[in-house]
């Protein structure tokens, strides 16, 4: 019994890993009957049953309704819609007062492009000898961790007439205040630097960890060569960090497109300041018009999908081990 | 920013000790310079939560409280914010949550690493797609369907949601228990455990480390979100941290003393965590958001 235990295994997932012990692969042919022995055929499921009823109730079922709900003009209330088609979809892209939310996810883009540089200077400089690395490196990243809800509240103060921002241009001689979140051609610059302060830590930590697997050897020979810092980078570090480079481009895209929380914290999405997501969340849960708002949540699912899709095509899939 | 690049110097073994000391100097006033960007703002916070009203109005956001004692703001946002009972609902949202998604993730990377069954592609496929879908565009028709289940305005909204839509700890189960070896398995088989017994007590506690990164990656959200308790928890009496923090917007308007105490309470516990745990927090991270 034990003997003939032992030659099944746990099935023929085990067989393509390298730990496994070897097994004759004329074996390995017939994974699902041998493994009858070993555990019912419903064994994985009963670990599966919970995650995949969560999963599709709340991943898959959602995007199957909302694409029902897009082509109705249902108001999320009464138990009757009608059908419109694609009317809701021809108001998102005709209506500019829609569509104009897509130039704030423009600012929130290039404020990442900006968060990308820092967290990348800012890695690569906490990667060599530095004093106080770990001191540095808590400071930076910190305000990852801290609330939304906070970090609303802090730049509230900040931005306010007369507040810190304004106290402290006045220490360094600029005079005249702004009204950092109440002009409109300014709000979102405010509003996205306040997303720059909140995630350059993480890209930093991101990249710091990628850094950090480069075999130091590496460096060695660099410096023996005469390269320096600029060209240890160029030619050592940003190649070997490129896949995490471009997953973190690609995520800057996707947030752009869903930023939610800060400007609605702060402003309410005020003085030009909505967001796709606040004036998604707006038409759903304030105006009734879950019918436009599915149609537009589709819009945006689509733009990322497509934004991820392409990145998968340009970036082969490659694995960073971090840590 | 890219001061300390130095191009210029084409042959660093013959640059003069001064460029480098400027380079020094230039890569640590950037860093000065951006840890103050980061500091000032809370500084500024925690001046002003520890000053009176008068003080706010009468003095500028720089200058220092007169009395660093003066924790009246606090007492004050603590118990008028209901603060006692936002943390207490977050700690119970927290608590049940995070060990859900321990054990959900943790049995479908078993499920899906240990066996082999019909179906496997199809269902390790629906996970990964999964991850591309980011939760804030479907929250219109998952509202509905959290209202269908009658699960709207309930603690329950939130556990369930941030349980079942959590794919990136599946996969930080998944990378680690590829690594435990399967003959660990095999030898408890030898002694007639069944395969829960072996998910309970050899795969369970081998998944120690990525239960830890988990439950510090989770924990940090659940503590700091706000998009879903605002939207599914209405409720005053169900206000979590974040939902009751910003609700001082409403009462305490321009009282900027009892919103910056208040603020300061929900920034104390993360940052005590983070000087604690600050290791496993930012390895916690890499893992977790790479995916």
């Amino acid at each position: 019994m034990t003997a003939l235990q032992k030659d099944r295994g746990p099935g023929s997932p085990v067989a393509a890993r390298p730990a496994a012990p070897p097994e004759p692969p004329a074996r390995g042919r017939a994974p699902r009957r041998q493994g009858t022995r070993r555990y019912w055929w419903f064994t994985p499921w009963l670990y599966l049953l919970a995650p995949l009823v969560l999963l599709v109730t709340f991943t898959y079922l959602p995007i199957a309704d909302m694409l029902g709900y897009s082509l109705t003009d249902w108001d999320g209330v009464s138990p009757t819609s009608e059908n419109v088609g694609a009317e809701n979809y021809a108001d998102l892209f005709t209506r500019p007062e829609l569509f104009k939310v897509f130039l704030v996810s423009g600012v929130y883009l290039v404020a990442s492009f900006v968060q990308i540089a820092g967290a990348l200077y800012f890695a690569t400089v906490l990667s060599f000898n530095t004093r106080f690395r770990n001191l540095f490196k808590g400071i930076l990243f910190f305000p990852y961790l801290i609330n939304g809800v906070a970090i609303g509240f802090v730049f509230l103060y900040f931005f306010q007439p007369g507040g810190t921002l304004d106290s402290v241009l006045r220490l360094f001689g600029a005079d005249g205040q702004q009204l950092w979140l109440g002009d409109p051609d300014l709000v979102n610059k405010s509003l996205a630097g306040v997303s720059v302060w909140r995630f350059m830590g993480l890209n930093m930590v991101l990249f710091l960890g990628a850094i950090q697997s480069i075999p130091p050897h590496l460096y060695e020979a660099a410096s023996l060569d005469g390269a320096n810092s600029w060209q240890q980078f160029r030619h050592i570090i940003a190649p070997s960090i490129k896949p995490i480079i471009s997953l973190s481009v690609i995520l800057a895209i996707s947030g752009s497109l869903a930023v939610f929380e800060i400007p609605y914290i702060m402003t309410g999405g005020a003085n030009g300041s909505e967001t796709f997501v606040i004036q998604t969340v707006k038409l759903a849960f304030k105006f009734d018009k879950v019918g436009l708002a599915s149609a537009s949540a589709v819009v945006l699912l689509v733009l990322i999908l497509i934004v991820t899709w392409i990145q998968r095509r340009l970036v082969p899939e490659e694995r960073v081990e971090l840590s | 920013m890219t001061t300390t690049a130095t191009p210029n110097t084409r042959t660093p073994r013959r640059a003069p000790a001064p460029r480098a000391a400027l380079a020094g100097t230039a890569k640590y006033l950037s860093l000065v310079l951006a840890s103050a960007v980061v500091v000032v703002p809370l500084i500024v916070i925690l001046f002003t939560s520890l000053k009176t009203g008068r003080e706010v109005g009468d003095t500028g956001p720089l200058t220092l409280p007169d009395n660093w004692f003066n924790l009246d703001n606090y007492v004050n946002a603590f118990q008028q914010g209901n603060m006692l009972q936002a943390f207490l609902n977050t700690t119970i949202i927290l608590v049940v949550s995070t060990a859900g998604t321990v054990l959900i993730g943790s049995m479908t990377a078993y499920a899906i690493d240990r066996f082999e069954f019909r179906m496997k592609k199809l269902i390790v496929g629906l996970f990964l797609v999964a991850t591309l879908v980011p939760g804030v565009t479907t929250q219109v028709a998952t509202f509905q369907i959290v209202n269908d289940l009658g699960a709207f305005n309930t603690r329950w909204a939130p556990i369930l949601l941030y349980l079942g839509t959590d794919i990136v700890s599946i996969y930080v189960f998944l990378q680690f228990i590829r690594s435990i070896p399967v003959s660990l398995d095999e030898a408890a088989r030898l002694d007639g455990a069944n395969s829960f017994t072996i998910y309970w007590r050899i795969i369970l506690p081998m998944l120690k480390p990525a239960i830890a990164t988990v439950v510090i990656v989770k924990g940090i959200t659940v503590y700091n979100d706000f998009y879903i308790p605002f939207l599914y928890m209405p409720a005053s009496d169900l206000g979590t941290i974040s939902t009751s923090l910003f609700r001082f917007k409403g009462p305490f308007g321009a009282h900027w003393e009892t919103i910056s105490a208040g603020t300061i309470l929900v920034i104390l516990p993360t940052f005590i965590v983070f000087l604690a745990l600050q290791r496993f927090i930012y390895s916690g991270f890499s893992a977790g958001s790479t995916k």
